[in-house]
């Protein structure tokens, strides 16, 4: 399927990624050609093949429900980019 | 105690030198320290030093030592790839968006070399986020092939790779998403596994493609893979996909090769796929050769197909960037990594972040990925490439019927010149058309050195013989790659002017 430049717009929209003109159209060619590589798999009868999501087909393991952390707010956040009173700090969402 | 003997000893000699006292784990530090002070501005295989953190495992290594709780590993200086987070060291992923990220926890693969007295030299440059096979997307810079400065040493373990071969350690750590081990390992000239998938815990290793992504060690031979591999591999709960299983020694066959043909009866698929167009004719020559060495080891060579392989790369192409869309949608700019300056709202902050955090390749993989997996496209691309996969992990499934291990290239030419194919992704993805089945299908590959190769300059450049095993089958891989470094001196080779 080709792209054209809204959609590549729409996509980085929805990957959360600011792109301006010039990079939505260097963009558009290369992710292009990665599509036209993809497209390869189209040719390909898999009716009826169980798709493979993990090459040992294993059961989710459980675990007892206990408490396995320790609290270490100060630690994390003494990395991250802003915080006050414990709390992380974005921009206002609710008037 | 002279320093070549010292870089070019192999982790068993390193350990008895330890042990016997000749040389202290401080020394043996500080040497490779030395040496890394001397190449490093040149290679850039190293992103992150942290000397007081290094000369302190040492001393506590010595201090074990001497105490007579030494283990195999103890007091040897390893390298590790910067996707491992390491407490209190800075842990980059080779992007700008981690550039001041100093991990709070220990990845379990970095606990496994700590609980072992290893010593950690410092964090090595690769490709942002592994997303890459040339290095040369790191935020950090390229690094440079120690073989030829010109050239790229092929990625994503592109640090770990040049600190190998240049001996700027004693062996280093790597990561395997596509080829991440395997590619480095054949550019460089060392040798390198990737294990089963499941094996070595993913925990606290950043991740790209969760299905695929899997640790691995790159070290002078496999003697000292399987070193590493006692070490990294085990059972780990904190990985939902960690395997458990019994305990194994990797070197357990190592030293049971005996007589002119130690492989008789060993039967090797070469699979005719792998031996086609796109391969370097110099390339196919050494590797060619390396197989008719192993026919004198007393294995039989068995003709064989995996007639899906050329559908690895597109279905890769799938996987591998939807994986990442989702694992790199947690960078957002708000408990960690790297925020925007000036932004208007929650939206535009998420997008600016985002924006200036990620390079160019990275952001194509996001957005690839974001494409497969939105509305409407899931049925045509992600679940039609996860269906093609279980096509490329039975076509081993039929091959494994016919023969015990699998050989064939591991790169399709030498090492290339920077800069070659940085501006074509389509062009760079084809580096890793045959070691990313093996991802997909979840098994065990290995690269070793086979020799060296012309290329369009003046030079020779190694060449990688890629040897794919059934699952689990690390041990048998590992011999079988002993026994050709038993009776050849490729892997001994190192590059002129680094002595």
């Amino acid at each position: 399927m080709a792209l054209n430049i809204e959609d590549i717009k729409r996509i980085a929209h929805l990957a959360r990624i600011e792109i301006n003109e010039q990079e939505a159209a260097s963009t558009l060619t290369k992710l292009s050609g990665i599509l036209g590589l993809i497209e390869q798999m189209q040719a390909v009868n898999t009716e009826g093949i169980v798709p493979m999501s993990h090459s040992q087909d294993l059961a989710q393991r459980l675990r007892e429900d206990v408490v396995t952390e320790v609290n270490q707010r100060e630690t994390f956040q003494a990395i991250a980019p802003m915080t006050e009173h414990g709390l992380y700090l974005v921009p206002k969402v609710i008037e | 105690m002279i320093n070549s003997s010292l870089i070019n000893s192999s982790l068993t000699q390193l350990s008895h030198m330890l042990a016997s006292k000749q040389i202290s784990s401080v020394e043996m530090t500080q040497s490779f320290l030395a040496r890394i002070q001397q190449y490093n501005p040149t290679i850039n295989a190293y992103i992150a030093l942290d000397e007081e953190k290094t000369m302190a495992q040492a001393a506590a290594a010595d201090a074990r030592i001497a105490a007579g709780n030494a283990e195999p590993l103890t007091g040897i200086p390893f390298a590790q790839k910067d996707i491992f987070c390491a407490k209190g060291w800075k842990t980059t992923c080779g992007s700008k968006m981690l550039a001041n990220f100093v991990a709070p926890y220990d990845a379990h693969v970095i606990s496994q070399f700590d609980a072992a007295g290893a010593v950690n030299l410092g964090k090595t440059n690769m490709d942002e986020f592994a997303m890459g096979s040339s290095n040369e997307t790191s935020y950090f810079g390229g690094v440079k092939n120690p073989w030829d400065f010109d050239r790229v040493p092929g990625g994503s373990s592109g640090g770990s790779a040049a600190a190998v071969a240049a001996r700027l350690c004693a062996a280093a750590t790597g990561t395997d998403t596509g080829g991440s081990i395997r590619q480095p390992a054949s550019l460089c000239g060392f040798t390198g596994l990737k294990p089963t998938y499941g094996l070595v815990s993913r925990y606290g290793m950043i991740a790209f493609a969760s299905s695929l992504d899997q640790a691995g060690p790159m070290a002078k031979s496999a003697e000292d893979c399987a070193l590493m591999m006692n070490v990294m591999a085990g059972f780990d709960a904190r990985d939902s996909t960690s395997l458990d299983r019994p305990k194994e020694d990797y070197t357990r066959g190592l030293n049971a090769l005996s007589g002119d043909q130690p492989l008789k009866g060993l039967r090797i698929g070469l699979p005719k796929e792998y031996f086609a167009e796109g391969l370097d004719a110099n390339v196919a020559k050494v590797v060619q050769d390396a197989i008719a060495e192993y026919r004198k080891l007393g294995a039989e060579t068995v003709d064989i197909s995996l007639p899906n392989s050329q559908l690895s790369i597109p279905v890769y192409y799938v996987l591998a960037p939807a994986e990442a869309s989702s694992n790199l949608s947690r960078y957002d700019g708000v408990r960690y990594g790297h925020r925007a300056a000036e932004y208007d709202d929650l939206m535009d902050m998420y997008m600016k972040s985002r924006a200036e955090g990620f390079g160019a390749e990275v952001k194509r993989r996001i957005l690839i990925g974001t494409y497969v997996l939105s509305a409407g496209y899931y049925d045509a691309y992600y679940l039609k490439a996860q269906q093609i996969r279980r096509l490329i992990a039975q076509d081993f499934t039929e091959a494994f019927k016919q023969c015990d291990i699998i050989m064939g290239p591991t790169a399709p030419s030498t090492a290339f010149k920077a800069g070659e194919k940085a501006d074509d992704p389509v062009a760079m993805y084809l580096q890793d058309v045959y070691t990313i089945a093996t991802n997909l299908a979840g098994l065990p590959g290995m690269s070793i050195p086979a020799g060296f190769a012309a290329n369009s300059g003046d030079k020779t450049l190694p060449v990688g013989l890629q040897i794919i095993g059934n699952y689990f089958d690390e041990a048998r891989m590992l011999d079988v790659a002993h026994a050709y470094q038993l009776t050849t001196d490729w892997h001994t080779q190192m590059p002129a002017g680094l002595e």
